[in-house]
């Protein structure tokens, strides 16, 4: 007997829809901010300024929104798909020309009002979009050539702009997206053997003409290569990050060293302590316990998702809902491999707990999708 | 879109299939997570904690070992030699204030060099050392050392610095290093961290600069572990760098010595090429600097003469001046009326002393006039009406289309600064950055190397080296790297008619070994070893001027082009004497002695001299023997 079964038997209406929130996934993921805050408190050296009351300030209204976008029915924006991808897309192309340069990359635009990421939207609305064209296809001609060439485009062209930016780590991560939503919609399993393959292949050759006369890459584009997949061969650059966030991290051992009280991250030899590194501190601070707990928050989001997403009958709620859950995986996956040095050091922040607006606003925009999708499933 | 219910069901099982899955791989992930923060956490927690609490990793760059310079034959020209300095690392001092005043009283550190040390203290990463005293005496090593327990953070360190033991003889040459300043940094897109390092040495002009991706070599690193007080406890890893490479240049140390000797008192330029390969001999220009002053930064009680010095030290005119050529480029106006087919070589032209064109009346040089010239006394008397004959019937575009093909305006590709790319004007060249039409006395003007028409002396080395050979000689500095010999550049054929070539060096041989003609007086008398060329005075103003008259800034320059041995040319020169007067006076002499050092490959016997100027030559080599480089830098302000 499902947990389906028990509840209503209609779409719930009106205000009534806020009792038929995914209430324990809310929980979670303020559980999960609410760890955020107390890191960002602590690597201010003990104060709300200058990370922890703008991320509070930040996550509330993020909250609101995400409850907001919850309420509106899942069809409409199943309706607003394809337009969503549109603006995100231009967005993109927009940075190009109007685009702040950053951190040395052309990533924000600025709407006057706030500062927009479009790269951050973009993870959003493309699963959104390739969610309403498989709920759009009809099974049968899902593993088709032509239509499996026309998703491909769909996520290719976003992430093409997204890599001009340049932001190695987000088009990657937005290609993974896509592929896993591919995977998920049933597209036959031979596309992406063949695809994993011909990638493989492809590297080999590329690494193997190394040396050669034909040597498919410059010098200097392989020694970057190099420096990206191995950092202790830039010692003083991302090596460096690595080593001191490795001995922040195994120095915080069973149970931390108590709260603000790691002395890695209080002694500045952790970089961007606040957001790509804040897994450092909370592991240095809280031990084993603590980051295992947080891993295990992590987790209970992807399951409560994964569940939410098999018991929803409707294709689109149900794509989009574990799209979603695929995009906070990566993200928070590759930043934990990351700091465990066993990723490059690929500029991807916390989910919810690292410092930032944008990041945060359209997680919980996006995580108000999925409760849109709980709310509104079939019964 | 309607399904029907059974394909809607069997999507959703695909569906939760393969969430599963996915799911299920997501899982397994983040447990390969938990087991690796367990691993770093629990079973590595001891190892780090050590690290964390008692040690830190510091990572220390190895600056690699600039690569040195050597002229031809071997001769060292920039070399690395060892100093001491006392560095000191702010993180591992505890109270940087205090221990450097423990410094500073210890090794008698002047107050305003212990501010300067603070601040870059300050500015620097705190865990780069940072060097507080330079160029100390191994006295106050020793005394550092001994107190290394109430000097945490401080350590003697063994450096290397660039030495130049040549001298003034090679600043506009090999030029010189200095510290990386902040417009360095800002100039590079990706600056290599090595060049953090404070005082780091970097190539500032010349060969050093422009081969700085060479000669610097690639920095190692050390990983070093430490104890609180900064102490090293032990290497934990060790990357050798590697060292910059060697470089030999194509120059001649001991033939740029003796030039840089004869062009003393004077500011003029020297250029020496072997016409072969288009080896660079001696690139010399006068007066010149010890680069040596620059490289710990120089005082402005050093710095300030050269830049007012109206003889402009600073400036290497080889390469950086562009002068109008004078008649060293009737040349070329002959070459482009002759190869057009315009003129035959024995064919004459009349010189009443001066051309009338459209009513304007264009004088030669000799207001007598020269009468009927061919281009052998044209060029041989210097007449000027000949070549503005010739100009006005080939035209300004087939001229400076000519000199392009003998390496006249346009830059050619040395590891020199601000290599000037003269000018040989057209007529589109005017009309886009002058805004005026050419007009005729524009042609006749540039038919004898004057008004819009310049060129540096190297140029003009260029210049010559290809009369004598008739081949494309393109100019030579590197001559090796590592032992690698550097490629020979350019050298084909100029495709030119050889009849003509053969009466163009024919008529320059006659210029300076003819009894009439204009450098007769420094003609060379070995007979194996006879010079060609050409004389030059190039006029500073517009109106002609006696030269012992007015000031020196408003004098001509003087310019010499040859080659020798006349029969098998082996080396071209060009001279310039900035307001020396004459070409034949100032100019021609100084060719020929540094043309003869050249070919002798040291001092020439004085029979190769005409028998009238050998008394006086045996007492100008007496006087040139031996002179040390920096007891040379002699200059106007010596003269006034």
């Amino acid at each position: 007997m499902s947990y389906l079964e028990h509840s209503v038997k209609s779409v719930p209406t009106g205000l009534r829809k806020v009792l038929f929130l995914n209430w324990p996934l809310v929980l979670l993921i303020s559980a999960v901010a609410g760890a955020g805050f107390l890191m960002l408190y602590s690597v201010a050296g003990g104060g709300y300024s200058p990370w922890a009351e703008p991320q509070m300030k930040r996550f509330a209204l993020g909250l609101v929104l995400m409850i907001g976008v919850g309420m509106v029915p899942i069809w409409m924006w199943r309706n607003l798909a394809g337009l969503a991808y549109g603006i995100s897309v231009i967005l993109l192309i927009g940075v190009e020309f109007f685009g702040a340069v950053g951190m040395g990359a052309q990533r924000w635009i600025d709407l006057g009002v706030i500062r927009l990421q479009p790269s951050e939207l973009t993870k959003i609305t493309l699963v959104m979009f390739l969610a309403a064209y498989y709920d759009w296809l009809p099974a049968k001609k899902t593993s088709r050539p032509l239509w499996v060439l026309l998703p491909v485009l769909v996520i290719i062209v976003p992430t093409m702009l997204v890599l001009r930016q340049p932001d190695l780590g987000t088009s990657i991560l937005l290609l993974a997206a896509g592929g896993g939503l591919m995977f998920l919609a049933g597209v036959h399993w031979a596309y992406f053997a063949t695809v994993i393959a011909a990638g493989a292949g492809l590297v080999t050759a590329v690494f193997q003409s190394r040396g050669t006369p034909w040597q498919m890459l410059k010098d200097y584009q392989f020694r970057r290569i190099d420096t990206f997949i191995d950092p202790s061969s830039d010692p003083l650059g991302a090596g460096y990050h690595i080593t001191q966030s490795k001995i922040a991290l195994g120095s915080g051992g069973w149970t931390g060293r108590g709260f603000m009280q790691g002395t890695q991250s209080r002694l500045n030899f952790l970089p961007e302590k606040h957001t790509d590194f804040i897994f450092t501190t909370l592991a240095e601070e809280f031990g084993f316990i603590g980051g295992i707990s947080l891993l295990a928050l992590y987790a209970l989001i992807i399951i409560f998702c994964i569940v939410s997403a098999i018991l929803n009958k409707d294709r689109f709620a149900s794509l989009l809902t574990l799209g979603i859950a695929l995009n906070f995986f990566l993200f928070f996956s590759v930043n934990m491999s990351m700091v465990m040095g066993l990723a490059p050091v690929v500029g991807v922040p916390l989910p919810l707990v690292s410092y930032g607006g944008s990041a945060m606003l359209v997680l919980l925009l996006a995580f108000g999708l999925v409760q849109s999708a709980h709310i509104h499933r079939p019964r | 879109m309607r399904r029907s219910r059974a394909e809607s069901d069997s999507n959703h099982t695909v569906l939760s299939r393969r969430a599963a899955l996915l799911g299920g791989a997501q899982l397994l992930f983040m447990g390969g997570l938990a087991a690796r923060m367990r691993y770093l956490q629990v079973d590595q927690a001891d190892q780090f904690r050590l690290l964390a609490e008692e040690n830190r990793i510091n990572i220390r760059l190895i600056p690699p070992i600039r690569g040195e310079i050597f002229d031809r034959n071997g001769m060292q020209l920039a070399q690395n030699v060892p100093s001491y300095r006392i560095v000191m690392v702010r993180e591992d001092a505890g109270e940087p204030e205090e221990v450097l005043l423990r410094v500073a009283r210890l090794i008698n550190l002047t107050p305003e060099k212990t501010q300067s040390a603070l601040d870059e203290l300050k500015r620097a990463q705190r865990f780069l050392p940072v060097t507080i005293a330079e160029d100390v005496s191994w006295d106050a090593v020793s005394a550092v050392s001994v107190n290394a327990p109430a000097l945490p953070g401080v350590s003697p360190e063994v450096g290397s610095t660039r030495v130049y033991p040549r001298g003034s003889d090679f600043a506009h040459v090999v030029g010189r290093v200095g510290r990386v300043s902040q417009k360095d940094l800002d100039a590079l897109e990706d600056p290599d961290a090595v060049l953090r390092i404070p005082r780091f040495q970097i190539g500032k002009i010349n060969v050093e600069a422009r081969e700085e991706a060479r000669l610097r070599g690639v920095a190692g690193t050390k990983q070093v572990e430490v104890n609180a007080t900064g102490r090293v406890m032990r290497e934990l890893e060790r990357r050798e760098g590697k060292a910059g490479a060697a470089l030999q240049l194509t120059i001649d140390a001991k033939l740029q010595n003796y030039v840089q000797a004869r062009l003393m008192g004077e500011s003029a330029a020297v250029v020496i090429m072997d016409c072969e390969k288009g080896d660079l001999l001696a690139n010399s220009s006068a007066p010149s600097y010890d680069p040596n002053l620059f490289i710990g930064g120089i005082s402005s009680k050093d710095y300030d003469p050269l830049l007012t010095d109206k003889y402009r030290p600073l400036v290497n005119k080889t390469v950086q001046g562009a002068y109008p050529p004078g008649s060293t480029f009737k040349m070329m106006t002959a070459m482009a009326a002759i190869e057009a087919g315009i003129i035959g070589p024995d064919d004459t032209v009349h010189c009443p002393g001066h051309l009338e064109i459209g009513g304007r009346r264009f004088h030669c040089w000799k207001r007598s006039g020269h009468g009927w010239v061919d281009l052998e006394t044209s060029l041989k008397r210097s007449c000027d009406v000949y070549y503005y004959d010739l100009a006005l019937k080939v035209g300004i575009e087939k001229i400076s289309a000519m000199s392009n093909r003998f390496g006249l305006g346009l830059r050619h590709d040395l590891a020199l600064s601000s290599v000037n790319s003269g000018l040989t004007p057209t007529k589109a060249w005017k009309r886009d950055n002058r805004g005026a039409d050419w007009v005729i006395g524009d042609t006749v003007n540039a038919s004898i190397g004057q008004g819009f028409m310049l060129a540096s002396p190297l140029q003009l080395a260029v210049m010559t080296a290809r009369l004598a050979t008739g081949r494309e000689v393109t100019p030579r500095l590197i001559k090796s790297v590592n032992g690698i010999e550097e490629p020979i550049k350019g050298n084909g054929a100029l495709d030119m008619t050889e009849n003509n070539l053969r009466k163009m060096r024919r008529s320059m041989y006659a210029v300076v070994n003819d009894r009439r003609g204009t450098a007769y007086r420094s003609r060379i008398i070995a007979k194996d070893m006879r010079m060609a060329g050409k004389t030059g005075t190039s006029q500073v103003r517009s109106v002609v001027v006696n030269n012992n008259e007015v000031p020196w800034e408003q004098r001509d320059h003087a310019l010499f082009v040859g080659f020798a041995p006349y029969d098998d040319p082996k080396y071209a020169v060009a001279v310039l004497v900035e307001h020396g007067g004459g070409g034949s006076k100032a100019a021609a002499p100084i060719a020929r002695d540094v043309m003869l050092q050249a070919l002798y490959d040291g001092e020439p016997p004085v029979e190769a001299y005409p028998s009238g100027d050998r008394s006086r030559i045996r007492n100008q080599q007496r006087r040139l023997r031996d002179v040390q480089p920096d007891a040379r830098i002699k200059t106007s302000k010596d003269q006034a």
